[in-house]
């Protein structure tokens, strides 16, 4: 019988692993439906860490919809740690759901969101420990149709060997039209089998089939071609845009777990897609148009979810979140409903603004105030130009040393290092910046115990933005630009003692390159390192950079290209991206004109409000900017804990 | 100057509620700091009155007592919560229950008389009980008389401070092997030492003493913990809680 739980079988592994909190399941909120009740089997997994992977929006709202259907039910799993990974092979244990303990293979549909790249080696674990085959072609109607999503999805073509299907943009509506196909498929008998419901998921508006998209190479090893081989899919696949958020208030019913995770609170998101146009920032390219959710919409999701989850704290979550157009007023009424509670309420990273501090001390006026952190990605003006993020950096260092002049003592600050056009004085410019903010801040605070904290990480061109054309830096690069940071920020110990450097290493960034703008050839790279032992690429306690190398050594030079040539080669303007046949809505001429104004340093303006400067979206998708302010405001409310 | 919270401070603790409660299921493997956390929040949902300490991130007053390791199930464990308006202990255990999860049960709640004591100074020892699968009963019962007769069982445990050597035999009270045929009980009665001696180093020394080899991982409970008394039996910690709560309603029927 299928479905049946694996949980005896399981538990006296449980006793031997560690952290087993984070297999058994029973999260607050967590729903348990009967197999046999529905039609259609959901596994939904998060391919990283229990810890990493709960907190996930993504994962919870497609989680939630899928089992408000009365035919459907999902339940979820995450990547296995080696230690239960290896107990479980050798106790014939598959890959299990956290939710009823099912078999991964038993499903109908295994739907894997990638947020990032690093975690395709995880899918491979998680498939070979199913018990379901690697590869998409030795599948049979038995097996469930593996769905990659999430941001990564934009370009699948590296693990397009390993998945069924990928799904572009929005999951919410796209899993319900899913779902429609598969029960139809199912009740008629499956005809046709496997491969016949593989070719009606892909007539689903934004759901890709590679193995119905064959391509070919060059000679200089570039794609000649990307050709459908039959005639009723579509010949380049468009993303799905959910618009009216409101109609969407998910997650409704956040889960909660017992093991401890790396997001300790709620989060409400206030507004999906970025016009912002900055130009390393693949999130805001592919997510357009600006989709708000209204004041009270917000405010109401905000009140259910502290009172379904018991946390203290909600973030306020989007890419750019003073952007709302009713922000100010949000922050005040939010702060108002929630004082003498004990509930704190965030906003993630922001932009360098001086409103974005007076939003900030709203929120935190019934709290502490330890840390801030803005983001001016770039050291210097010149490349604050180059990447669309511009702000002086007068009003840079006037805006962090207000913000320690309203008594936050700790401002972090992010950066990006390896930027197209970037130079050694471009990334040195940041110690200078982090000197005159420790400065001005000792002065306009009065006190010597204020911080600043930089961290930086190296940038990777991501496909759909005008940087897909960059050449990556490459690791040895960034190590050495970073060495020469670290050795500018300690120059004055007097200073150098307030700053605090946090950084990456090149090395992984050079992996996710590969991954990010890699094609089909790029599968066999990954192929490799998971069988030599890879797996949770975004550890750095299992990361292996040599084990990378050696298998892109082996398996990229006989089909005539390497890691270079992914990576810190430059594209030319008419060459075939391996996305190309996949359609962010965003106009390739358009983000080559973007490219090209990126290299000689001109800017571009929000278009929420400046006139549509004709990135193609809008137009492709028939969707449109939904802002506010609605004039509405938030209802008084009795909340928790008052 | 750093800023200070502004406003009056929080209002002080006016009652103290002792809570016994279960972990059982599933959440046994869940961790002391997981159950702390669990417990906070399920404060929260069920609306508990709870009273926090000052300052700019404030905690709620909740002192935990003796917690079970992960992977041990309890019947009793204890924690004392500190409320900011009075609740009658019954409602606070329904309310509490029905928050948390299921297997984390709250089968106890009685408020704490004044002047009693801690509810730590209460518990000395605990109960255990060991369920061993895949072994006989007879190889139990040997090997516990052969643990008995010793004066000292040394065993490796690990600590935090990597592996230190403790004497098993001198915290334990009272061992016994019952069960049926395939699977072996044990029961301990464990007094509290530093470090502490857990079901899983008492195993330890039975396989020193007598070379017994689960072969499945076991399953122990925490049965009762409390004060070791002279007759070998742990008593009720929330006992002279209750009985004074009695004492005082008795005073009250007869005036």
């Amino acid at each position: 019988m299928s479905g049946e739980t694996l949980y005896p079988r399981l538990e006296p592994l449980l006793a031997q692993v560690q952290k087993p909190i984070q297999y058994v399941g029973g999260e607050l909120n967590a729903q348990v439906k009967a197999w046999d009740d529905v039609a259609v089997h959901w596994a939904l997994m998060y391919p990283d860490a229990y810890e990493v992977g709960l907190p996930n929006q993504g994962l919870m709202i497609l989680y939630e919809v899928l089992n408000e259907r009365d035919d459907a039910l999902a339940e979820r799993t995450y990547a296995v740690w080696p230690d239960l990974a290896a107990l479980m092979r050798e106790h014939g244990v598959g890959q299990f759901t956290v939710d009823a303990h099912r078999p991964v293979a038993d499903f109908d549909l295994l739907g894997v969101s990638f947020a990032t790249e690093l975690g395709y080696t995880n899918l491979l674990e998680a498939l070979d420990l199913a018990g379901v085959p690697l590869h998409a072609v030795d599948r049979d109607a038995s097996h469930p149709v593996v769905v990659a999503g999430g941001h990564a999805a934009f370009n699948p073509e590296p693990i397009a060997d390993f998945v069924d299907c990928a799904v572009l943009g929005d999951g919410e509506q796209v899993v319900g039209d899913i779902t429609d196909v598969v029960r139809a498929w199912k009740e008629q008998g499956r005809p046709g089998g496997r491969e016949e419901l593989l070719a009606r998921l892909a007539r689903v508006e934004g759901v890709y089939v590679p193995r119905f998209y064959a391509v070919s190479y060059g000679p200089d090893g570039a794609i000649a071609a990307v050709t459908r081989t039959r005639d009723d899919v579509p010949a380049r696949v468009g993303k799905r845009t959910v618009m009216d958020l409101d109609e969407w208030p998910y997650p409704k019913q956040p889960l909660v777990p017992m093991a401890e995770s790396v997001h300790e609170r709620m989060s409400v998101e206030i507004f999906r897609g970025c016009t912002r146009g900055c130009r390393f920032c693949q999130a805001g390219m592919i997510t357009r148009p600006v989709r708000e959710r209204t004041i009270t919409g917000i405010g109401s999701m905000v009140d259910q979810g502290l009172r379904a989850t018991g946390y203290e704290e909600v973030g306020l979550l989007s890419l750019s979140s003073a952007d709302h157009s009713e922000i100010g007023q949000l922050a005040k009424e939010l702060a108002d409903r929630y004082e003498g509670t004990n509930t704190g309420l965030s906003l993630p990273s922001t932009r360098v603004d001086a409103f974005n501090v007076t939003l900030a001390n709203e929120l935190s006026r019934n709290g502490r105030r330890s840390g801030l952190t803005f983001a001016p990605e770039g050291g210097s003006e010149r490349i604050r130009r180059v990447i669309n993020k511009t702000v002086s950096k007068d009003d840079l260092v006037r805006t962090v040393t207000t913000a320690y002049a309203n008594g936050w003592q700790q401002v972090k600050l992010y950066f990006m290092c390896g930027l197209p056009t970037e130079t050694d004085e471009d990334v040195l410019e940041i110690a200078d910046l982090a000197v005159e903010v420790i400065r001005a801040g000792r002065a306009a605070s009065g006190r010597k115990d204020i911080r600043c904290t930089v961290s930086i990480g190296g940038f990777v061109p991501k496909p759909h933005t005008p940087f897909q054309w960059a050449g990556q830096a490459s690791a040895e690069t960034i190590d050495s630009r970073l060495r020469l940071l670290r050795q500018a920020i300690n120059a004055d110990r007097r200073i150098g003692r307030s700053i605090g450097l946090r950084y990456h290493d090149g090395e992984p960034g050079i992996v996710e390159g590969l991954l990010s703008r890699g094609d089909r050839r790029v599968g066999r790279v990954v192929e490799r390192v998971w069988r030599e032992g890879g797996r949770f690429d975004g550890w750095s306690e299992h990361f292996s950079y040599e084990r990378w190398t050696a298998a892109a050594a082996a398996e990229l030079p006989p089909l005539g290209v390497d890691l270079d040539w992914y990576t810190t080669r430059e594209r030319i303007e008419h060459e075939v991206l391996p996305w190309d046949h996949l359609d962010s809505g965003l106009d390739k001429e358009w983000l080559w004109d973007d490219w090209q104004d990126a290299l000689s340093e001109e800017e571009v303006a929000d278009c929420r409000w400046t006139p549509c400067y004709d990135c193609g979206v809008c137009p492709t998708n028939g969707t449109e900017i939904q802002i506010g302010p609605t004039g509405r405001s938030l209802l008084p409310l009795t909340v928790v804990g008052r | 100057m750093a800023r200070q919270p502004t406003g009056p401070p929080p209002p002080p603790t006016v009652q103290r509620l002792r809570l016994r409660y279960t972990k059982r299921g599933p959440l046994r493997f869940a961790s002391h700091r997981d159950l702390a956390r669990a417990l906070e929040r399920a404060l929260r949902r069920a609306r508990v009155p709870m009273a926090f300490s000052a300052g700019f991130s404030p905690h709620p007053k909740i002192s935990y007592v003796g917690a079970a390791p992960t992977g041990a199930a309890s019947e009793a464990e204890y924690v004392e919560i500190g409320l900011a308006e009075v609740r009658d202990p019954d409602e606070v255990r329904a309310a509490l229950d029905a928050s948390l999860p299921p297997g984390v049960d709250v089968l106890e709640c009685v408020e704490a008389a004044e002047g009693g004591g801690s509810l730590a100074d209460r518990i000395d020892a605990a109960a255990w009980r060991v369920e061993l699968p895949g072994v006989e009963p007879e190889d139990l019962a040997a090997a516990v008389a052969a643990f008995l007769a010793r004066e000292e069982v040394t065993v490796a445990k690990r600590t935090k401070n990597g592996l230190r050597d403790v004497d098993a035999r001198a915290a334990v009270a009272a061992a016994s092997a019952g069960g049926t045929a395939g699977c072996a009980i044990l029961s301990l009665v464990v007094r509290q030492v530093t470090p502490a001696v857990r079901p899983d180093d008492v195993l330890a020394a039975l396989t020193a003493v007598a070379d017994l080899r689960p072969p499945l991982p076991p399953r122990a409970v925490r049965e009762a913990q409390g004060r070791l008394d002279d007759s070998g039996t742990v008593a009720d910690p929330l006992g002279p809680d209750r009985a004074a709560r009695a004492r005082c309603q008795g005073e009250r029927a007869t005036v």
